[in-house]
């Protein structure tokens, strides 16, 4: 790593007029690239790191625009401000693309899905250098070499849709690499993917920047993958700047207050949360056995279809009384599947899944007609992954509160009334929101309602389906002591599905992991944690970026 | 697996709108009107649109004269102009007046030629005593908005028909019934969608395949023949008010195809939304589920989908009454007006017969522009 400067950024604020008022979404930010780092720009939602990467290109989305500062650029021809070079023209697109590359969040948004993986390179490679078609696809084939993809000749023929997500990542890299940029910036380039094809883009990030003296501005939310890539960080709150340090100071020694309190949230994820004591007598609340759903691929021959699609296939497992279990696996695991067809919003083709309700024998939910069901809706909850489509937009907080009350108890209006201010107030919230709606909320508290609505019938059993991934690090801790406490004070059991191993790790007792439709190893939470034995749950474990610097192989001594 | 969402600022915007305004509290039809107040053009469409269907109210009251008094010495007599200045011996004076016609008869082509006559002035004021009529059928009155002081005077704002009618009056009239058979044709191609539509998004299967072949086929048939073999197929000697609603009938027979997919789709999109699964986990019946939790959801679609149902059902009316297949005098509509317009005498002597048409124009793009602010609006927690 040298020391030389390759792009300066002075006190750039960027604004979004909104009718009336002016939202800074960038202010006043200043930082240093240096040839051959990785300067990692991390901040919740909203803090303004994406517009500050976007910036640097100047590709702020309208109404947006750059107010004030410098973005200078190392040339061979001395510094370029890249805010005078405005957002068209030659000057800019010289620079974008050829000085600095970008690699977004979403690969499949941003690869044409009409014209092949080859013809797009090629097409860019053509447009910033004097070669020959022959000669610029003899390079394409090579970056999707060097980005590892498999048969490299063979996949310039093909189209993105044909790629996997983490493929589809590899192709955006080689592309972005296919004018040799001496800065590459890359915007939460792996959030869309799953954690194992996570670890393998990472790598190959940091093996490319190595080999080419790259600089790399790394855009993300997550502190782990801070801990892994990084060698600088920038920590940004509001639009704002709030520290910069070396990784590993910061991680150590943060200065400001805003920075200790994102890593202490993090850091608490690390470990598990204090639990109550489990009862002795393990008692099942439910016991899933050998439950199948296979969705027909074909119309097949006399309406026989041949080939299914096997989402559940053959999942046994069984939740314990005041037990929270977890299902932790990738995108495709049949993991949130399953939960909704414990619920029957799919019906199973095979298996049973036994529940002991409060009174009475225990039945068959796989099998339960339509008014057994009904019976259960008011003891079997569940909380769903995205607060913002879970709550009805048209209903009020109170009404949509109020509908399990409506439908599983016979309450007055005027108890129903008292009974959602207090549990609005027992999740957090001020008891007179009652008659807002969800819009007027953010993430969190809407979160909160979501769990407001699901013990609002004493329910026995919750069905968490990634209820803390849609929200911002310091707030999941927070959703989830409250989920911990509920289930202290209404002795709830727990069915948590998560892909994230450090909130199954904080939240829950036992965890099962899911790999296509089936579960692979079952235990104790620490046991899989520490010691897993299937070879897929090691890997998947492994993949894991730890928020730690320290256990880099970089890191000195 | 989703990422927090960072289109930095957006989240916290709506947030700082939300808690700076009185949005807070406000429920989808605020939102929906906040949102459409800022279409210019459909606002603008939407108050051309109230206006009409104002006159449509007070057609009797607004109208010079009855639709059929006929005057043959008036035959396709040209517009006047109203003068506000009055010039005489006593000097200049602010009088409304028209000025009369002096009339003669051309001998070669016995058509008969006008001249205003400045010596027959016509004072003409707000709230005259006119024709008597009963307003809505119900009530006997006699004030007309806008006349001649003296009611056996010739007043033709916008030209006399060759019957020597008023068009004004004749125009005013029609468009009572033009809006409103796009107002209750609409209504009933709503019944018929909403419950056929429903049906076919909610249930899915079979009946979702039977229905939509059934719209297909509808829609694949070509319109005009199929209204006219309808409307021949109606006895000649109904009386005019059983047309009116035998018309309706044969236009929401056709139009209620769009409703119905509009919310076919709603339907379809909506049984899959987290919210909605929310509702059915919480053990909602199935019949509240769809008035409570689905259809509040599809209401704002819903009025979308009829504002530009309505000038489909005007210009279909026209179309049928142009072609005199339609309603028949003495009904009087766009349509039927503009029947008069059909022939070459019509447009050389008389252009102003065209009057009606340029209403359906208006009438129609104004619809459009406004079901367009509407449609744009519907939806106001559309990302």
């Amino acid at each position: 790593m040298s020391d030389e400067t390759i792009l300066k950024v002075r006190n750039l604020s960027v604004d979004f007029p909104i009718q009336k008022s002016v939202v800074h979404a960038v202010k006043d930010v200043s930082f240093d690239l240096k040839r051959g780092e990785t300067l990692c720009v991390v901040g919740e939602s909203g803090s303004g790191k994406s517009v500050t990467a976007r910036a640097i290109l100047q590709l702020v989305a309208k109404p947006g625009a750059i107010t004030g500062g410098q973005i200078l650029l190392d040339t061979s021809s001395g510094e370029v401000d890249i805010v005078k070079l405005g957002s068209r023209g030659l000057a800019i697109r010289e620079v974008r693309g050829r000085r600095i590359a970008m690699i977004f969040q979403e690969p499949m948004t941003s690869l044409s899905p009409v014209h092949t993986i080859g013809h797009q390179i090629v097409e860019t490679i053509l447009l910033h250098e004097k070669v020959s078609k022959e000669e610029a696809r003899k390079r394409a084939a090579a970056l999707l070499g060097r980005v590892r993809i498999p048969e490299p000749e063979k996949a310039l023929d093909r189209y993105s849709f044909e790629f996997s997500g983490g493929m589809r990542q590899r192709a955006m890299i080689a592309m972005a690499l296919s004018c040799n940029p001496e800065i590459l910036i890359a915007d939460e380039p792996t959030t869309a993917l799953d954690v194992t094809t996570q670890a393998e883009i990472l790598s190959l990030i940091r093996e490319l920047q190595r080999d080419r003296g790259m600089a790399v501005l790394f855009i993300t939310h997550d502190m782990g993958v801070v801990a892994q890539i990084a060698d600088r960080v920038m920590v940004m709150f509001r639009g704002q700047k709030v520290e910069e340090a070396s990784v590993f100071d910061l991680f150590e020694r943060p200065q400001q207050p805003y920075t200790r309190a994102l890593l202490g949230s993090v850091l608490k994820l690390e470990t598990p949360a204090p639990r109550p004591p489990r009862p002795a007598a393990e008692e099942p609340i439910a016991k899933i056995e050998n439950l199948e759903l296979h969705f027909p691929l074909n119309a097949g021959f006399m309406g026989r279809p041949t080939n299914y699609l096997k989402a559940i296939d053959g999942v046994s497992l069984t939740i314990n009384q005041g037990e929270t279990v977890g299902v932790v696996g990738e995108s495709g695991s049949g993991k949130t599947t399953l939960g909704r067809t414990l619920l029957r919003v799919y019906d199973p083709t095979g298996g049973q899944v036994m529940y002991w309700p409060s009174n009475g024998e225990p039945v068959d939910i796989a099998t339960l007609n339509k008014a057994g069901m009904k019976s259960l809706y008011g003891e079997v909850r569940m909380v769903f992954q995205d607060p913002h489509s879970s709550l009805n937009p048209r209903m009020t907080i109170y009404q949509t509160i109020s509908e399990p009350l409506r439908t599983n108890t016979d309450m007055t209006e005027r108890q129903m009334m008292d009974r959602v201010s207090e549990l609005l107030s027992r999740v957090g919230l001020p008891p007179d929101i009652g008659d807002r709606y969800p819009h007027a909320f953010s993430g969190g508290q809407r979160q909160r309602i979501s769990i407001a609505r699901a013990v609002a019938v004493r329910p026995r059993l919750i069905i968490a389906d990634e209820p803390t991934s849609a929200l911002d690090v310091s707030l999941r801790h927070q959703v989830l002591d409250l989920m911990r406490d509920l289930q202290n004070e209404y002795g709830l059991s727990y069915l948590f599905i998560s892909h994230d191993i450090s909130v199954i790790r904080y939240f829950c007792d036992r965890v099962a992991v899911m790999k296509n439709g089936k579960i692979v190893e079952v235990g104790d939470v620490v046991q899989i944690c520490e010691n897993p034995q299937h070879a897929y749950t090691q890997n998947l474990i492994g993949a894991v970026p730890r928020p730690d610097p320290r256990l880099r192989a970089d890191a000195p001594q | 697996m989703s990422a927090p969402i960072d289109t930095a600022g957006e989240a916290a915007l709506l947030d700082q709108q939300v808690h700076a305004g009185s949005l807070v509290a406000a429920s989808q039809w605020a939102l929906i009107w906040h949102k459409f107040s800022r279409h210019r053009l459909a606002m603008v469409a939407l108050v051309v649109v109230v206006l009409i269907y104002l006159v449509a109210a007070f057609a009797e009251f607004l109208a010079p004269y009855d639709p059929g008094k006929f005057d043959p010495r008036y035959t396709f007599a040209p517009p006047q102009q109203i003068h506000l200045f009055l010039t005489d011996e006593d000097g200049t004076r602010f009088a409304p007046h028209v000025l009369g016609y002096k009339s003669q008869v051309d001998p070669k082509s016995f058509r008969r030629l006008f001249q205003p006559d400045p010596d027959k002035v016509i004072p003409i004021g707000f709230f005259v005593e006119g024709q008597p009529y009963k307003f809505w059928g119900i009530w006997e009155a006699n004030r007309h908005f806008l006349g001649p002081t003296d009611k056996a005077d010739p007043f033709f704002l916008i030209g006399g028909d060759r019957l020597g009618r008023d068009l004004l009056s004749r125009t005013i009239h029609g468009t009572r019934i033009s809006m409103s058979i796009g107002l209750v044709g609409v209504t009933f191609s709503l019944i018929i969608g909403l419950i056929l539509g429903g049906i076919s998004g909610y249930r899915g299967g079979l009946v979702d395949r039977v229905i939509q072949r059934v719209i297909e086929f509808i829609r694949s048939v070509p319109t005009i023949p199929l209204w006219l073999g309808l409307a021949a197929a109606m006895p000649k000697d109904w009386p005019p008010l059983q047309v009116y609603f035998a018309i309706l009938i044969i236009l929401s027979l056709i139009g209620w195809t769009e409703i119905a997919r509009v919310v076919r789709g709603r339907f379809l999109s909506l049984r899959r939304e987290d919210f909605v699964i929310a509702a059915r986990l919480d053990g909602v019946s199935e019949f509240r589920l769809i008035m409570r939790h689905m259809m509040p959801s599809l209401y704002s679609h819903i009025i979308a989908a009829i504002t530009l149902a309505i000038p489909n059902m005007i210009l279909a009316e026209t179309a049928l009454s142009f072609l005199g297949l339609g309603l028949q005098p003495p009904i009087v509509s766009w349509g039927v007006l503009l029947q008069d317009a059909q022939n070459l005498r019509a447009i050389t002597q008389a252009p102003w017969q065209f009057v009606p048409g340029v209403c359906v124009v208006v009438a129609v793009l104004a619809l459009n522009f406004l079901g367009d602010g509407v449609r744009d609006a519907a939806d106001p927690y559309a990302k």
